[in-house]
């Protein structure tokens, strides 16, 4: 039984196609065509929206992000904020413009997230605890982190590389029925990836995403307004979040992280069952993360990862339980920030129905995931087609 | 093996409160912050202890000892001026008092595993002595 009814609904959304570079195209560019595609697509002129909700422009804009985004997309919205979860900002700016509309502060809110991609990035302006106490040692970026979990992960329970590399594997089956994705046409199995060069052990390059750029805009509005939309409301039945660390060195835990108890409240808000979910849609940075997410999803025992995939029959529309069916940021490109917002309008998409080329039969319910930083920053989102 | 002392790499951003912990490390000294009121064992450095938030937080010199909680061989690091130091290996050192502190980890990358006891060896590298880790009984480390 559900602990809570819907406030909100989603009702519309918008995606760029991702590029491994835009030179002389500035991340607020994407910003307002990706923002213009999910009004489109929600049928709403500007003048509607009245909640702004983005995220860190990285190096563009490092102070007053909502109202310059505000002021360039011509808005004069009563509720705005900066959502700062990393990769979990997507999916925490779905909640949080719910959260407004339920507190009547607005109506509908427009949650948007992207970024530009210079082919020479500039370095981290980083100084905090991870700069000065993991830097200097060599252990600087995710993917140290990621592979220290892998590694912890691989150690307590006895899964080997295969079992990891399927997980990239199968975000490649997917991205090969969206022609969006990056990896489109660009298939690899379990044996080219684990050929692929050795990045941070026990990490491969293909179990790592693709930098790209990117963009993703979703609606979220009222139960009346969203009624009224052109497309079939998708509802937000559940939501959780939880922050334990920054730096991986300070994690409670290596082999289980926030999404646990993140997930744990988004499903009983819901009440519903991991196991009764139509459509996995899990934040997959690297392999390991999808790996951890499905067992603190309660699906299997911790370690039992793989055999639990194999039962699945796999993560394409066709499995028991599909995951990522977009292709997963694996498959599909990771935008920056706007990789977890994949997520949800992949599952927005599937909730809808009529997906071309992968669609799942009869999907209803979709279990959200964004992750950010060192699996240190987690919100789950059960998205629902029924109020 | 790499000079490590002749890497081109960013040091450590010192802060007043840190300049115990860099001071003891150039000094061959492992220090620590402990709360006199409740015995927590603190790294990184804070102001005010993290877990009970008194201001009792004074500095211990510690064992020195630790353990291998987690461990990656880096082959493509975050930084290019680790390039010429590649494969090498990073690891999380679990310390006998408690806190865990990334470092480098003066071993080639097949002859560690989790669990495996460590012991500090301050190590040059770049020009300054970082708070690096050998396994314990090695005669690597103590290079200074
Ligand atoms: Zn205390």
């Amino acid at each position: 039984m559900r602990h809570l009814s819907p406030r909100a609904a989603i009702s519309g959304i918008g995606e760029l196609k991702p590029q491994r570079r835009t030179d002389g195209v500035a991340t607020m560019d994407l910003l307002m065509r990706v923002s213009a595609e999910a009004m489109a697509d929600a049928e709403i002129g500007p003048e509607e929206v009245d909640g702004l909700l983005v995220a860190p422009q990285v190096g563009e804009t490092p102070q007053h992000v909502p109202a310059t985004v505000a002021e360039y997309f011509g808005m004069q919205p009563e509720m705005s904020n900066l959502v700062d979860l990393g990769g979990a900002s997507g999916p925490g700016m779905i909640w949080r413009a719910a959260a407004a509309i339920a507190a009547g502060q607005c109506e509908t809110v427009l949650c948007v997230i992207g970024n530009h991609r210079n082919p020479t990035p500039p370095r981290s302006p980083n100084r905090n605890p991870a700069r000065e106490f993991d830097t200097p040692f060599g252990a600087s970026g995710a993917n140290t982190s990621y592979a220290l979990l892998m590694q912890a992960h691989m150690a307590a329970h006895g899964c080997t590389a295969e079992d990891y590399a399927q997980i990239a594997a199968g975000s490649r089956a997917n991205a090969q029925l969206n022609p969006m994705a990056i990896f489109f046409g660009q298939p690899a199995g379990v044996e080219e990836i684990l050929a692929s060069p050795m990045v941070a052990s026990p990490l491969h390059l293909l179990e790592i995403v693709m930098p790209v750029a990117g963009a993703d805009a979703v609606i979220v509005t009222t139960m009346e307004r969203a009624a009224r939309a052109p497309h079939k409301p998708v509802y937000l039945l559940g939501a959780g979040e939880k922050i334990t660390h920054r730096a991986v060195s300070q994690a409670p835990d290596l082999t289980s992280g926030p999404l646990r108890p993140a997930m744990a409240r988004a499903l009983s808000q819901a009440g519903i069952a991991a196991a009764d979910i139509d459509f996995l849609s899990f934040y997959d940075c690297y392999t390991i993360m999808v790996a951890t997410t499905i067992e603190d999803a309660g699906l299997c025992a911790p370690g039992g990862f793989a055999a639990w995939l194999r039962d699945n029959g796999g993560m394409g529309p066709g499995a028991r339980q599909p995951i990522n069916t977009h292709g997963g940021q694996l498959g599909f490109g990771q935008p920056d920030l706007a990789g977890g917002m994949t997520h949800v309008v992949e599952a927005v998409r599937q909730i809808r129905g009529g997906t071309e080329g992968r669609q799942i039969e009869g999907c209803d319910t979709a279990l959200v995931t964004g992750n950010g930083a060192t699996m240190s920053e987690a919100v789950a989102l059960v998205l629902g087609g029924t109020p | 093996m790499t000079d490590l002392a002749a890497l081109q790499v960013p040091g450590p951003i010192h802060e007043p409160l840190n300049a115990p912990f860099w001071e003891g490390v150039e000094a061959g000294v492992l220090r620590i912050q402990r709360c006199g009121a409740c015995g927590a064992s603190v790294f990184y450095p804070r102001p005010i202890c993290p877990r009970c938030w008194s201001d009792a937080l004074r500095w211990v010199e510690a064992r020195g000892t630790g353990r291998l909680k987690s461990y990656s061989e880096i082959f493509k690091p975050g930084h290019p001026g680790w390039s010429p130091a590649t494969p090498y290996l990073v690891g999380l050192v679990e310390l006998t008092e408690g806190p865990v502190l990334m470092s480098h980890i003066l071993a080639a990358g097949n002859a560690v595993a989790i669990g495996d006891a460590l012991t500090f060896a301050p190590t040059d590298i770049g020009g300054r002595i970082l708070p690096c880790f050998a396994k314990a009984g090695s005669e690597t480390g103590r290079e200074v």
